[in-house]
């Protein structure tokens, strides 16, 4: 076996003597949960509430909500809180099953180090001092040597807060999340292009009073995107009509007046003839489009010859199909919303095609009108003080010039590949910081990720789980779950500004520890003190919630606080002046900032990548009872959805012979096969051009006992990434596999040793 | 007072948080469940409808568990709603057999579960736990004898189904279409 520096490590206890120290650390102390300090023995255990509040952390719409417990005192159910807009009183499956994620006994359990026995790399469970002394050692050995912009930190949840907060004192600006470039990215920069404004999180869309929401690719009640879940079903009430663009006759497709069955890879087609359609037949809001946009005339010209009927012979979508849902946009309009989606990096081209879409909603009048899009408002809390943070001598930008100019946030695999060492560049980042992102299964290209990964002088990963990025970790910290510890106030725009608080409900599990101290205690060792001058995480809160008039004894009762907004500026006065935060001071339908980027001012249809004979389009999605590759070990959810199906439309299924419950590995264009063999969902509610399978399974680290080999990684089979010249999103759908329904003997040796490695 | 369910296959996006909720909240072992979720879709691509149902016990007017249980464990109770007392139940499994939606299941201590509309809650004043946390609100508990409960009020405004009705049973889920 090849001998990397960085051996995939399977996590695993190593000798007693090593276990002791770790619990010898707090031997005549009491760590206290509530306050993160360590107190003696004297101090009383605090007393629990009956309920606790705290917002969700299985997805990033962080819903708020209640944390009750048994007779016992231990965890029973978490239910949504009434007066919080994101779920109004009602968490989704994956929320109400968070109670899994603290009761997962393959949580991690203690600090590990990597360390070489026997010429051998194994972790080596270690006290929290001791871990702290070897990132702490590295981080200052990697400053001196190359400069602190060379850590980096990956994150996706509440603890970046903490964690970048200690990166930006340390001196790194190098903050990324894999939600931009892997994700909604795009969509963002599109709508600043557009308005001079984002979608943001949760999205503006005024879906409760909408006459009509345009959905493509978007697939909500898949994805459980709550209160939008909630919206669509009370728009679903009220008869508004619902147009699903999707290959896939999704959840959405199925309670939809229109289902628009398109050919994957052409929706710019279809918007661009919607767009066509909608200023030939004059049925855009002219009032509105006079007052506010600019480059109407440019845009004119310029989809002259994007017809309906040129559309139809790459979209398989009827002329007459687009006309009459044209139609019916505008006969909402301005209470419609053209859905900007959320998961948008597709082809690379994502941008555009979001500024197309960004374009029929501009034509429609709906941004900034009841039903469409509404201004959200969110109250100002100021960050608890501290000394200003060194100034950073490079970023990612002067690490790879020109690239991605209008990238809003740092992209994550730029990163990626600013770590890997090439001819024309001396190697950039030396460590990373990941918490919270299982980075194999988050980035596309593995081969790309692994190659950085071992490049690297230090990793460090914080999660609750033994996720497969831990195997290559130099040290290992395990993170508590949300439901034990404080965290940052949750801050949301929304119709109105609502702030919650998350606070333990229980002590921490195990020897696990909230992201806010590990960043103190981190910060502390690396001399930055001066960063963290505060006792506690409540002390930071208290202070903050005093500034905007509110105190963490008043969240820790009421959980989630309104505020009035500022003005009664939800959505535009008719006629009422507007200034849009766009080089022209208007909506822009032409972008003169593409324009002075030297992109394609407005979108032009550029055809895809299509499967070869026996091939099929790699399609991927949410499911409802899971989160990413996050939630796939989680008993309750599992116990939902134990793994991930291949969808295979009839036709299909009978040229291969295959049978419904059949199951069949994957080989993709390049050759790759998948590790695990997933199981064959045959259904009419799938194209003959491609598959489906949620995204997120396939696990292969034997740690996570419930996860390990259910279902197929998508992830694993996207080595084709088109990446957005524009933001340097990561365009993933033009993957293509076809079914092995046996495993070769070459690819069952390779699998075999991957797993046992 | 009648009790009953009204499921809006309308707005069922099939999430399963019924499912989940109930779980958690009646301490259902892991593995087992007292509702569940029904996806059927007809036709062909790409003319096709696809219809969710959020299921569990249909509390029969007429319920055959009731009949055939020997030990007078499985009884209806107020309102009409179907019980197990689990002290009398022997777990001989005659109710499960009998039962023509598959609603019960045998607990691993030895006697038989099923959906109780989370009656512990009700006479609370509150929700069965699938009522109060269906994102899509898409489930309406309530009494049938009140013409201004929930339940009441969407099976007079809409079309609904209910099933198995050949069977006699009496069901009281109505399958809002």
């Amino acid at each position: 076996m090849k001998t990397n520096r960085r051996e995939f490590i399977k996590i695993s206890g190593t000798a007693v003597g090593a276990a002791a120290i770790g619990a010898s650390t707090l031997t005549g102390s009491l760590f206290n949960w509530a306050s993160g300090s360590i107190l003696n023995q004297s101090v009383p255990a605090p007393t629990f509430l009956e309920r606790t509040p705290t917002y969700c952390e299985i997805c990033f719409w962080k819903c708020a909500g209640w944390v009750t417990k048994n007779e016992d005192g231990e965890i029973w159910k978490i239910e949504g809180h009434k007066d919080d807009p994101h779920c109004n009183g009602r968490l989704c499956p994956r929320g109400t099953g968070g109670v899994g994620m603290y009761y997962d006994e393959d949580r991690l359990k203690q600090p590990l180090i990597r360390v070489e026995e026997n010429g051998k790399q194994v972790f080596k469970e270690a006290s929290w001092e001791e871990a702290f002394k070897v990132i702490g050692n590295k981080m200052k050995a990697i400053k001196e040597k190359y400069g602190p912009e060379c850590m980096a930190l990956f994150t996706h949840g509440s603890g970046g807060k903490f964690l970048g907060h200690m990166l930006k004192a340390y001196g790194s600006p190098h903050i990324t999340a894999p939600s931009f470039a892997q994700c909604r990215g795009p969509r963002e920069v599109a709508f600043y292009s557009t308005f001079g404004e984002g979608v943001l999180s949760p999205e503006r869309t005024d879906i409760r009073d909408t006459r009509c929401l345009v959905l493509i690719g978007s697939h909500i009640g898949e994805n459980m995107h709550n209160g939008q879940v909630q919206e669509m079903s009370e728009a679903i009430d009220k008869g508004a009509t619902i147009i699903t663009v999707d290959p896939r006759f999704s959840t959405a497709a199925s309670k939809s007046k229109f289902w628009l069955p398109i050919k994957p890879s052409t929706d710019m087609a279809l918007l661009l003839a919607w767009i066509n359609v909608i200023i030939t037949e004059e049925w855009y809001d002219k009032p509105y489009v006079e007052k506010y946009t600019f480059g109407f005339d440019q845009l004119t010209t310029h989809i002259q010859t994007y017809t309906p009927e040129w559309a139809y012979g790459i979209t398989s979508i009827e002329p007459k199909t687009i006309r009459e849902t044209a139609r019916e946009m505008a006969n909402a309009a301005p209470a419609v919303i053209i859905h900007p989606g959320r998961h948008v990096t597709w082809y690379g081209d994502d941008t555009q095609r979001l500024r197309a879409v960004a374009i029929l909603n501009a034509l429609l009048g709906s941004w900034g009108r009841r039903g469409g899009f509404y201004f959200p408002d969110k109250v100002s809390v100021p960050d608890f003080p501290h000394p200003p943070y060194p100034e950073p001598k490079k970023t990612w930008r002067d690490l790879m010039p020109g690239k991605y100019n209008l990238a809003t946030e740092i992209v994550s695999n730029g990163i990626c590949d600013a770590t890997i060492p090439s001819p024309e560049a001396a190697c950039n980042f030396k460590g990373w910081i990941v918490n919270g992102t299982n980075l194999i299964h988050t980035l596309p290209d593995q081969k790309k990720t692994l190659a950085a990964i071992e490049a690297l002088e230090l990793l460090v990963v914080i999660d609750t789980m033994p996720m497969e990025i831990t195997g290559y970790a130099d040290v290992i910290l395990p993170e508590c779950t949300y439901l034990e510890r404080y965290d940052a106030i949750r801050n949301s725009p929304h119709r109105e500004p609502v702030i919650s608080l998350r606070m333990p409900a229980t002590e921490p599990k195990y020897n696990s520890k909230p992201d806010w101290w590990i960043a103190k205690e981190l910060g502390k060792e690396l001399g930055l003190d001066a960063y963290f001058q505060y006792k506690d995480i409540e002390e930071v809160l208290d202070w903050e919630l005093k500034q905007i008039g509110s105190s963490l004894a008043e969240m820790q009762k009421i959980g989630v606080k309104k505020f009035n907004r500022e003005y009664d500026d939800l959505y535009l006065i008719d006629g009422q002046d507007f200034e849009f935060n766009t080089n022209t001071g208007k909506i822009e339908l032409y972008s003169t900032e593409m324009a002075n980027n030297g992109f394609d001012p407005m979108p032009v249809y550029t055809p895809h990548e299509q499967p070869p004979a026996g091939f099929y389009r790699l399609n991927y999605g949410r499911a409802p009872a899971h989160t990413f590759s996050r939630t796939s070990n989680n008993p309750n959810l599992v116990d939902i959805m134990p793994e991930n199906e291949l969808w295979v439309n009839p036709k299909v299924a009978k040229q291969w012979g295959i049978k419904n419950g059949q199951y069949v590995w994957l080989k993709n264009q390049d050759e790759i096969i998948s590790s695990f063999s997933i199981k064959v969902r045959i259904t009419e509610r799938i194209r003959w051009d491609s598959v489906y399978m949620a995204h997120g399974f396939g696990h292969s680290n034997k740690k996570l006992t419930r996860a390990f080999g259910k279902g197929a990684s998508d992830t694993e089979l996207i080595s084709n990434v088109k990446i957005d010249p524009i933001m340097g999103g990561t365009g993933m759908r033009s993957n293509f596999v076809t079914l092995l329904t046996k495993l070769p003997e070459k690819a069952a040796s390779e699998t075999e040793k991957t797993v046992e490695s | 007072m009648r009790y009953a369910m009204a499921i809006d296959t309308k707005k069922c996006v099939g999430c399963s948080d019924c499912v989940v909720a109930c779980q958690l909240e009646n301490k259902v072992p892991i593995g087992y469940c007292r509702d569940w979720i029904v996806e059927t879709t007809s036709g062909t691509y790409p003319d096709l409808t696809l219809e969710f149902r959020s299921e569990r016990c249909h509390h029969c007017a007429n319920a055959p568990c009731v009949r055939c249980c020997p030990t007078g464990a499985s009884h209806i109770e107020e309102g009409g709603v179907v019980l197990v007392t689990a002290e009398k139940c022997i777990g001989c499994g005659a109710c499960i057999a009998s039962c023509p939606y598959d609603a019960r299941y045998p607990h691993p201590d030895g006697y038989v579960d099923k959906c109780t509309f989370c009656i512990h809650k009700v006479r609370k004043g509150e929700q069965p736990a699938c009522v109060e946390v269906c994102p899509t609100h898409c489930l309406y508990f309530g009494d049938l004898d009140d013409p201004n409960s929930d339940v009441s009020r969407k099976i007079k405004e809409r079309k609904y189904k209910r099933l198995k009705t050949e069977a006699g049973t009496d069901p009281q889920l109505y399958f809002l279409i």
